[in-house]
């Protein structure tokens, strides 16, 4: 079933095996040096040196600690961890490995997303082919002291449980909320004991940076953004699906490899990511300019911006754990924007408001769902005003 | 970072507390901080809140409450912290590095400002309309923030039904703010977890069980979660127009108690400090209001701890001397109809420990109308019996059927001391100027012992300043100065006594035919132990469930809330640690003032035992009228 794909990276040959071997070999801190020189950033969406959190977790002083992996996706128009765990799982699995041996971890858990359920057997399967082949359980490898093993979750649908203090509420059996920061999970996660959470892609990664190195993976990207990015592309395309490409890659380059005729507007980043507009086709893709976690959804010049911004909004009117005020209540005064936008009734100065109202929701939300959640609001009020207020026969503002 | 292990409210509405130095002399347990620009030192650990009220400077909050855990969901708290880009909310964070903090920039403004606008957006109701109109913090923010309008819109229909079902507590979700101080009282403060937040999103709300009515779960009414909440979203089951009913209907007699408590906390409510008892000018604000007989729910805690009192020495005889061992030890206190309501959810099995005696706002009643109203030549069923109470549990223990053994309800209504306070105000009555009055006859003023009942401790010291007195017949100052029983006072969760008895003496008068000698008492050691809050109650009854040092007690007092009465859900918002110490203190210098200080020595008490209770306590009548049952609840409720 594994589709014939090609990539700098991940999508590049690699044996089952392989990176653990290696990671036993040149041990901990050279893991951790090869790490710290690829500048592997966590591909969940919020950048966070690689090497840093597992660094911070490996010093973290305790009996216990543990290693997630974070597989919810549960962003709108993300499904590259789904083809990572279902087509490149020895990536993934070996990825655990040599991180719950970096940090310390005996024990891994899979946060899966509930909709994923189908594969679980699937993965269950792979995991204990891996136990007999000794890449997972007691004396890895036959190394004495190395035990590790791995446990898959199922998550029960809610969007928050992405965010990796909630996924731990809710690993604790608890309804998903974030919790307060700091402390931070490398030092009190998941049952207090340290934990560092780590996206499916990130881990995938790893194996690949132990065995050809740091350098090797700076190669490819940029300057502050190395390596290669899994991009989940959707929307009014010829060749929607999941791309390797390396960062750094402009929205345009994007468009031409998936045959985007027309394009109007690209949404990098999901519900939460921000709106680019044609005059910023040629930003490129990147921590130093638009940052993702891989969702990149096409629009062409039919689609009403508005009418996608409302689907943003009613998303996390829905989604949000509903704990803290700026989001609870301040995504359905912006949802209620739009709606006045709708029906063309609605004045300048109110929308202006929402607008502050959304900034600060950016800064003042409890967790990163709020935090983000005006971006889309923001970026297409901000970039297609003329389109909403002209298809509606609104003059635009004097 | 430390979790707080007692804790059962889920993580993510609490903060983490940093462990804070124990000695702030050491490297490292201090760190110097920037407040607007301004040096600070503070303790590790301090957070953002604290550190700025050390410096006097107000930062607005709104789920925060010094009883409870740090939920951080308001975010109304937010400052600004260099470095972050984000703005941080004070109340939940800790100090551990030396920061910057600004707490008045534009964007911290500007983001208060938008989070009071979206709670008033989504709040039904309007002030002057509102039960907590002028006690209200929702309310107190909008002010402070010069809140002029609406500025994202108001909703002008009521979001939720209100519940009514319970007789104690009022909610009315509508004009909640999801601040979840409820939540956090009802599980951590409490231990009976009632409520929680449920639904997601916008639909996220405060429920119960299944969604089920507040009188189908295990609320034990103790209204704690009233006196957190910041808005009207909680309130108690107000009966105040059918009392002016009462009163202005010339067919009726309305008789009125008070409690220790709310006389010790009422002035709060016509803006004097915590701490100062306005017994003496209650009671001439009461007639003036109407009410045709003013009483001292004391009189009836005096009897109480005749009652209870004999009927633990009831059981010990049996215990020790019968060797019955059918006979359950320790006894527990029954005055707290929140630890009542408790125990017969959550410990059902051990309600054989509970004394049958009833409150003293009961008795009160079951004498009003009987006793009483042979002495005054009224027929009972005119007779309107209220009681004024630091609490809500109170309503729902007036409405038990049991309690009309007479053939008439003991106590019709159970009014608040929040609720009493509007009453005098609507009657255009100021009570710190009324002029002081005593209670009315044929009852009178009672003893100091019945006085501290309000305070955590206080049954027990009222029971033990009799009970020293007639097993050893010597007097109680003899062993604790001033008749203070220290020991039992203060506000540690539990308190637990050892009194050897050396030496025994006559058996009074009144107990005779009880117990002809008290030698089987003589060497023995006296173990009684005291907890107040449910949470402390918890912590004994699993004690005694494992068999530890508690089930060897003789004799336990249980209050439902934090602080005993005085800190009752009943009693004037806000109750903080503080103000429970300076309304116990009120108590207390009362109870000192007095020259009748023990129950035994109340001589309206040994009337009404000679002329109506004729056969003495735990008699045939006592039993009638001023003993009750209780009903095995359990969790789970159909
Ligand atoms: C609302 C929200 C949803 C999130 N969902 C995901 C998710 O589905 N998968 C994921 O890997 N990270 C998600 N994150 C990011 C995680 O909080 C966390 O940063 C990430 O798992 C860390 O892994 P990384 O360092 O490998 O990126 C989400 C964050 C937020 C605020
Ligand atoms: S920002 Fe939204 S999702 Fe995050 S804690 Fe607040 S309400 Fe919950
Ligand atoms: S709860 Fe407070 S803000 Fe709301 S109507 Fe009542 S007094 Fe006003
Ligand atoms: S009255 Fe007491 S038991 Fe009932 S919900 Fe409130 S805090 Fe919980
Ligand atoms: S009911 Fe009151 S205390 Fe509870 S969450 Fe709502 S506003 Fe807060
Ligand atoms: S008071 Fe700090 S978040 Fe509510």
């Amino acid at each position: 079933m594994k589709k014939d794909r090609k990539g700098l990276v991940l999508f590049s040959g690699y044996k089952r095996g392989d990176g653990i071997k290696r990671a036993l070999e040149i041990g901990r801190e050279n893991i951790l040096f090869e790490l710290k020189s690829s500048k592997l950033k966590g591909r969940g969406g919020a950048g966070f040196p690689t090497a840093t959190k597992w660094m911070l977790t490996a010093a973290a002083i305790s009996e216990e600690k543990f290693l997630v992996c974070n597989a919810d996706e549960g962003e709108p128009g993300t499904f590259k961890d789904r083809v990572l765990l279902m087509e490149y799982p020895e990536l993934v699995f070996d990825g655990m490995v040599i991180g719950g041996y970096t940090i310390g971890a005996k024990e891994g858990i899979v946060y899966l997303r509930g909709e994923y359920e189908y594969m679980l057997k699937t993965l269950e399967d792979y995991l204990e082919q891996m136990r007999k082949d000794k890449l997972l359980g007691d004396k890895i490898l036959g190394i004495s002291d190395f035990n590790f093993d791995i446990k898959i979750r199922l998550g029960a649908g809610a969007y928050v449980c992405g965010e990796e203090t909630a996924l731990i509420e809710s690993l604790e059996g608890c309804r998903g909320e974030s919790r307060n920061r700091p402390p931070y999970p490398v030092n009190t996660g998941y049952n207090d004991r340290p934990t560092s959470v780590n996206n499916v892609e990130t881990l995938a990664s790893v194996p690949h940076i132990v065995i050809k190195g740091g350098d090797w993976y700076t190669k490819h990207g940029t300057d502050k953004s190395s390596g290669s990015k899994l991009l989940s592309i959707s929307g009014d395309c010829k060749k929607p699906g999941v791309y390797e490409l390396p960062w750094g890659t402009t929205v345009r380059e994007v468009l031409k490899i998936v045959d985007a005729e027309d394009s109007k507007a690209v949404q990098i980043g999901g519900a939460s990511g921000v709106c680019v507009p044609v005059s910023q086709f040629d930003r490129k893709l990147g921590y130093e300019d638009i940052a993702t976690g891989g969702s990149i959804m096409i629009f062409n010049k039919n689609r009403d911006m508005l009418h996608i911004l409302k689907n943003f909004m009613e998303f996390f009117v829905e989604e949000s754990c509903g704990q803290c005020t700026p989001c609870r209540i301040g995504n359905v005064k912006l949802l209620e924007g739009v709606e006045m936008l709708e029906k063309g009734e609605f004045t300048f100065e109110y929308i202006e408001k929402l607008i502050e109202l959304g900034k600060t929701m950016q800064i003042s939300s409890k967790c990163g769902l709020g935090q983000s959640s005006p971006n889309s609001f923001i970026t297409i009020l901000e970039n297609f005003k003329d389109e909403i207020l002209n298809k509606r026969g609104i003059g635009v503002e004097i | 970072m430390k979790k707080d292990k007692t804790s059962r409210t889920p993580v993510s509405q609490r903060a983490f507390e940093v462990e804070k130095p124990t000695d702030t002399n050491t490297i490292g347990g201090t760190i110097t901080i920037e407040i607007n620009g301004e040096k600070t030192i503070v303790p590790l650990g301090t957070t953002i809140l604290d550190a700025c009220k050390q410096k006097n400077i107000h930062i607005p909050t709104l789920c925060h409450h010094e009883d409870l855990c740090v939920a951080g969901v308001c975010r109304v708290c937010s400052v600004e912290v260099e470095g972050f880009r984000t703005l941080q909310a004070a109340c939940a964070f800790p100090i551990t590095s030396p920061i910057k903090i600004k707490t008045s920039t534009p964007l911290v403004r500007k983001a208060r400002r938008h989070i009071i606008d979206l709670m008033l957006s989504e709040h039904y109701g309007e002030c002057y309309s509102c039960i907590r109109n002028q006690n209200c913090e929702l309310q107190d923010l909008a002010q402070e923030y010069g809140v002029d309008g609406y500025t994202f819109g108001h909703v002008t229909k009521p979001t939720y039904e209100k519940d009514t079902s319970s007789y104690s507590v009022i909610r009315d979700m509508s004009k909640c703010v999801l601040c979840k101080r409820c939540v956090r009282t009802c599980i951590d403060l409490q231990e009976v977890g009632v409520l929680e937040a449920i639904d997601r999103g916008d639909k996220t709300h405060i429920s119960t069980f299944m969604e089920k009515p507040l009188s189908d779960v295990v609320c034990i009414n103790c209204g704690q979660c009233i006196n957190r909440c910041p808005t009207a979203a909680l309130h108690a089951n107000d009966p105040s127009d059918e009392i002016w009913n009462a009163i202005d209907d010339p067919k009726k007699h309305v008789v009125i108690q008070t409690a220790p408590s709310p006389r010790a906390a009422i002035g709060e409510c016509f803006g004097l400090a915590p701490g100062q008892s306005m017994t003496m000018e209650l009671n001439t604000a009461l007639k003036r209001i109407g009410f045709d007989g003013v009483f001292d729910t004391n009189f009836t805690a005096d009897l109480t701890i005749f009652e209870e009192g004999t009927e633990l020495i009831i059981r010990l005889k049996k215990a020790l001397v019968d060797k019955d061992t059918s006979v359950k030890l320790p006894q527990f206190t029954s005055c707290s109809p929140g630890w009542v309501k408790y125990i017969e959810h959550f410990y059902p099995e051990y309600l054989d420990n509970l004394s049958t005696a009833k409150s003293p706002q009961q008795m009160f009643g079951a004498i009003f109308k009987t006793f009483y109203a042979q002495q005054k030549g009224i027929d009972p069923k005119d007779i309107v019996s209220v009681a004024v109470m630091p609490c809500s549990a109170k309503k729902f223990e007036c409405n038990r059927p049991e309690m009309a053994s007479s053939g008439y309800k003991d106590v019709d209504y159970g009014l608040t001391t929040r609720e009493l306070a509007k009453m005098i105000k609507e009657a255009g009555i100021n009570l710190p100027e009324m002029p002081k009055s005593h209670f009315d006859s044929p009852f009178g003023d009672a003893s100091g012992a019945g006085l501290i009942f309000g305070a955590t401790g206080g049954v027990m010291e009222a029971a033990l300043r009799s009970v020293i007195e007639f097993v050893t017949g010597n007097k109680t100052e003899d062993i604790f100065a001033n008749a203070n029983i220290m020991p039992v006072r203060g506000f540690e969760g539990v308190k637990y006594v050892e009194l050897p008895i050396a030496a025994v003496g006559p058996v009074p008068e009144i107990l005779k035919h009880l117990v002809p000698s008290w030698d089987f008492l003589k060497g023995a050691t006296l173990k009684v132990a005291v907890a107040h809050g449910t949470a402390n109650a918890k912590k004994i009854m699993e004690d005694i469930k494992a068999g530890g040092k508690f089930s060897e007690c003789h004799f336990i007092e249980f209050m439902a809330c934090p602080g005993g009465c005085i800190g009752g859900g009943g009693q004037p918002i806000p109750t903080t640690p503080e103000i429970r110490k300076k309304r116990a203190e009120a108590i207390y210098a009362e109870d000192e003032s007095l020259v009748m200080r023990k129950s035994h020595d109340n001589p309206h008490v040994i009337k009404i035992y000679e002329e109506f209770f004729k056969e003495g306590p735990c008699g045939h009548l006592s039993h009638k009228l001023l003993h009750t049952h209780y009903t095995k609840r359990g969790k789970f409720i159909a």
